[in-house]
């Protein structure tokens, strides 16, 4: 009979009388503290199941709200009634009405027998820990805390801004440590008694009464001042959320508890029929030697807090909704944008999708229909083809459109004549890899057979736009992978600009570019915009095109494509 | 937020309230259990019209799922509907021969039940073609649910509707009572949801599915609402504003987290797509009580004349819960 168990009770009393008569069946003392807010009824009728064993003790009652003293007043009634009560302890073990032991109680009782001296409690300075919730780490050992956090929150709130802002600061008593850990220890009768007979009691107990969930340090503390041994962890497996409530534990988590290499987890859910039945009742399952793999449990849990603050980068669902700037990603994924290069090369997107294995859309913002890569009506997810669902919410669009298809990088035509809402969006999105040929839309105009009055004008509105378009693309605001060519600069060397876009998208290569993509004959061209011009339009965005060097000549055979050396 | 906006909802709170209170006399009682509704208690709010076919089930899989007591509105059904919840031991049925526009489609029936019966319970509002999927909801029940969101302080939890609907036409198989829905209208839309902020009342408004797919292609903006907010640790003080899509106090729409996180949230599979379907929108637009001059059920007998199948190539198919989360559409929050 080497350990003792104190056990803190507020709720769930028949899953408490459970765990305390379990305890007892293999030669442990149980002493329970009951919160002092459980009626009087409830406490006599629990107090008289347990009557029939002998090695089950109540102690002095305290009220026990988080965050407060009661829960170390507890621990301390209970406590010295276990060591005046039962000498033979050795090590007392404090827990909760919702923990649950894991392993085998006769396992418990080896280890510790087999560590005599040794004190478990997790114990740091509050320098060292970065669990603490906000924003009270040091403050809690310097500040005072009279007013309950759960029911006087604003009080809580006003009286700490008040101390930061007079300075104030408590007196630390003898010099102690602050040191804070997990609330739930195992610690020697040495070290206990020492702490709870010391001459200074008094003096602590004032002190850290006053202290921020004291449960967390007082005795992580003064443990400090008298331990011969100390290992700094908890024999309880106990997670935590962002807010630093304990996770519960369901009947699904017992394979994952099964391999956890604590001795006693919390909290279980009252209702967990199924883990109350596999580690008290069903001895053998319990016995099942299974090879510990915490690892497994602190990565699920970690997961999830990770889910709750940061989410899924790039998704936008009914319980993820980010304000502007918190999304970490616009996006899901990379994905590619290309102004004018469909304009410029006859055959731009079977060479693209050739080229990088992406999916290869034409102008997703097209303002009569979306256009999908092979003319799909539907794409991943249901996504329409329909303009106006698009153009009622194009950020959704393209949220939606990118995180369909993950694992799949997109790549999609834009310019001048589609609907130009998205710009903003795109531009501040990391994920977006932009390249624009500016100028570019004008080849089309120069291919029609239309007249040049209303070519003229067209090409006014196209410049306004996409000169509006490369603003947004040069603004500081933008965060996306950005080039930028005019098309005369483009043409005179279109194989570097291309090469290092497709590198930048990251298919394995190993080869340059053995294929390049067909470019439009362009002689005429710079006669073309010569008419725009001596029509008062002047067109800019293209560079300098000279209107001689492409004057077409009757023995100038058509110019061949691009190749490669 | 200003003090005046602040205000201004607290007086149209009242004025729910006070209308909801007006319109109990509407409802007259057929059958009356809630005296054996307990403390802790989840309870299930619905209102109803012709439904008979659908009932059995409905209340098995709510049951099944840990919901103690169904307090139901039925809306002048000609059907077997009231003989059929009459004889339920857990049901407490009222009936109303009065306008369900009037009573802005039974939001003022079920907001006066609920001030009357569901303070402090957690209490679900559904219909009965709305099935709630939540995460881990095939290994814990509902009360699992509500005990960790008491423990999180967490009073709302938020489940977007989900259109369901078979491949196909929707009268090509036919629904026995009994039976669950979902083996027939298993298909769903995954990705196609446009998202919206309400600032006055701070909910989400989204829209998107297969019927904005199908039946709003031109018309997005009139695409109905697929947010809802259906279980909610019910107060007195509480209204719902619109169906189940909002409520006020308005904090109680914030079942979204705004700072890059998720929240935990769930699924109501909506299966209004089956063989009833067109009768069921025949009859409707006949009454003409629903939403903006049942703009809805105009549209859909529109399409559903020329071509009644909602299926395409990129329709998934329902599994479970977790390729709900996989897929976006849902979270664990940081549950575990």
């Amino acid at each position: 009979m080497s350990v003792g168990i104190v056990m803190l009770v507020h709720t769930a009393l028949d899953r408490a009388e459970q765990a305390a008569r379990h305890w007892a069946s293999f030669g442990c003392p149980v002493v329970i503290h009951v919160d002092a807010s459980v009626d009087r009824e409830t406490h006599s009728a629990f107090v008289k199941s347990l009557s029939d064993t002998p090695d089950i003790l109540f102690s002095k009652r305290h009220m026990c709200e988080w965050g407060t003293w009661g829960i170390v007043a507890a621990s301390q009634s209970a406590s010295e009634l276990m060591l005046t009560q039962f000498p033979e302890v050795r090590h007392v073990y404090l827990s909760s009405g919702s923990c649950l032991p894991l392993r085998p109680v006769e396992e418990l009782i080896e280890y510790l027998g087999n560590r005599p001296r040794t004190d478990f409690i997790e114990s740091a300075t509050t320098a060292d820990v970065p669990w603490t919730v906000g924003g009270l780490d040091k403050e809690r050992f310097t500040m005072r805390f009279p007013f309950s956090w759960k029911r006087h929150r604003y009080l809580f709130d006003r009286y700490v801004a008040l101390q930061r802002r007079i300075h104030f600061r408590r007196k630390i008593p003898n010099g102690i440590t602050p040191h804070m850990g997990s609330q739930w220890w195992c610690l020697t009768r040495q070290t206990l008694s020492a702490i709870l007979q010391d001459p200074d009691r008094e003096t602590y107990d004032k002190y850290f009464s006053k202290v921020w969930i004291p449960d967390e340090s007082y005795f992580q503390t003064l443990t400090r001042l008298y331990s011969t041994q100390i290992e700094s962890r908890s024999l309880t497996l106990s997670k935590f959320d962002f807010q630093g409530k304990p996770h519960i534990f369901y009947d699904d988590h017992l394979q994952l508890l099964r391999r956890s290499d604590c001795f006693v987890a919390r909290k279980i859910w009252p209702r967990a029929d199924r883990l109350y039945q596999a580690f008290l009742t069903d001895a053998a399952g319990a016995l099942k030697k299974t090879e510990p793999n915490p690892g497994k449990i602190d990565r699920i849990f970690a997961k999830a807090v990770d889910r709750r603050t940061r989410g899924r980068a790039g998704l936008y669902m009914q319980s993820r909704f980010p304000n502007d700037g918190w999304d970490n990603g616009v996006t899901s994924g990379q994905y590619s944008v290309f102004q004018g290069f469909s304009d410029l090369f006859e055959d731009f997107e079977p060479w693209l999708e050739k080229t990088t294995g992406a999916r290869v859309h034409g102008h997703l913002f097209d303002p009569d229909r979306v256009q999908y890569s092979g003319q799909q009506s539907e794409i991943n997810g249901a996504l329409s083809d329909s303009a106006l669902t698009r153009d009622y919410n194009p950020k959704a669009f393209l949220t939606s459109l990118i995180w369909n298809t993950r694992g799949e990088r997109q790549c999609f035509q834009f310019g001048p004549n589609d609907s130009q809402e998205i710009c903003w969006d795109i531009a501040k999105d990391p994920n977006a890899q932009i390249s624009v040929i500016s100028g570019a839309w004008a080849v089309p105009l120069f291919k029609s057979n239309r007249n040049f009055a209303d070519i003229r004008t067209e090409a006014a509105l196209l410049q306004k736009i996409e000169s509006e378009h490369l603003d947004i693309l040069r603004s500081y605001f933008a965060k996306a992978r950005i080039r930028i060519w005019t098309m005369a600069e483009f043409i005179e060397a279109p194989m570097e600009p291309l090469q290092s876009i497709i590198d930048e998208i990251g298919h394995k290569t190993l080869h340059r570019l053995a294929e390049v993509p067909k470019m439009s004959d362009l002689s005429g061209f710079g006669k073309f915009l010569q008419n725009l011009k001596n029509q008062g339009m002047h067109p800019h965005l293209m560079g300098d095109f000279p209107v001689m060097l492409d004057e077409p000549s009757a023995n100038q055979k058509p110019r061949k494509p691009y190749l490669v050396q | 937020m200003g003090a005046v906006q602040s205000y201004r909802l607290r007086l149209q709170r009242k004025r729910w309230r006070i209308r909801a209170f007006r319109k109990r006399r509407e409802l007259s009682s057929i059958a009356d259990r809630t005296s054996t509704i307990k403390r802790d208690d989840i309870l299930v709010f619905s209102t109803l019209r012709n439904e008979d076919v659908r009932l059995p089930y409905f209340l098995d899989y709510y049951r099944d799922m840990g919901v103690n007591h169904f307090l139901m509105v039925d809306n002048d059904s000609s059907d077997g509907s009231v003989d059929f919840l009459a004889k339920q031991p857990d049901v407490s049925l009222w009936h109303s021969r009065k306008s369900y526009k009037r009573s802005r489609f039974g939001v003022d029936w079920l907001n006066w039940l609920q001030t009357r019966y569901a303070h402090g319970h957690w209490a679900l509002v559904v219909d009965p073609d709305e099935f709630l999927v939540y995460p881990f909801c095939d290994t814990r029940p509902l009360r699992a649910l509500t005990d960790w969101l008491d423990a999180s302080s967490i009073k709302s939890f938020g489940a977007m509707l989900l259109d369901m609907y078979p491949k196909g036409r929707l009268d090509a198989q036919p629904y026995r009572a009994g039976q669950d829905p979902l083996e027939i209208a298993a298909w769903f839309d995954s990705g196609n949801y446009s998202i919206q902020k309400n600032k006055k009342f701070g909910n989400l408004w989204i829209q998107g599915g297969p019927r904005s797919r199908v039946f709003f292609p031109d018309k997005p903006a009139l695409a109905p609402a697929l947010n809802k907010i259906p279980l909610v640790k019910w107060d007195r003080k509480y209204t719902y504003v619109s169906s189940s899509h909002m409520l006020l106090p308005r904090g109680l729409n914030l079942v979204y987290d705004e700072w890059g996180g998720e929240k935990a949230s769930g699924i109501l599979l909506h299966t209004k797509f089956l063989d009833t379907f067109s009768t069921k929108a025949a009859e409707e637009l006949e009454r003409k009580q629903h939403y903006s001059g049942s703009v809805e059920y105009l549209a859909y007998s529109d399409s559903a004349k020329d071509d009644p199948d909602l299926w395409c190539k990129w329709s998934e198919k329902y599994i479970n819960w977790r390729q709900l989360e996989i897929l976006g559409l849902m979270s664990k929050g940081n549950w575990a």
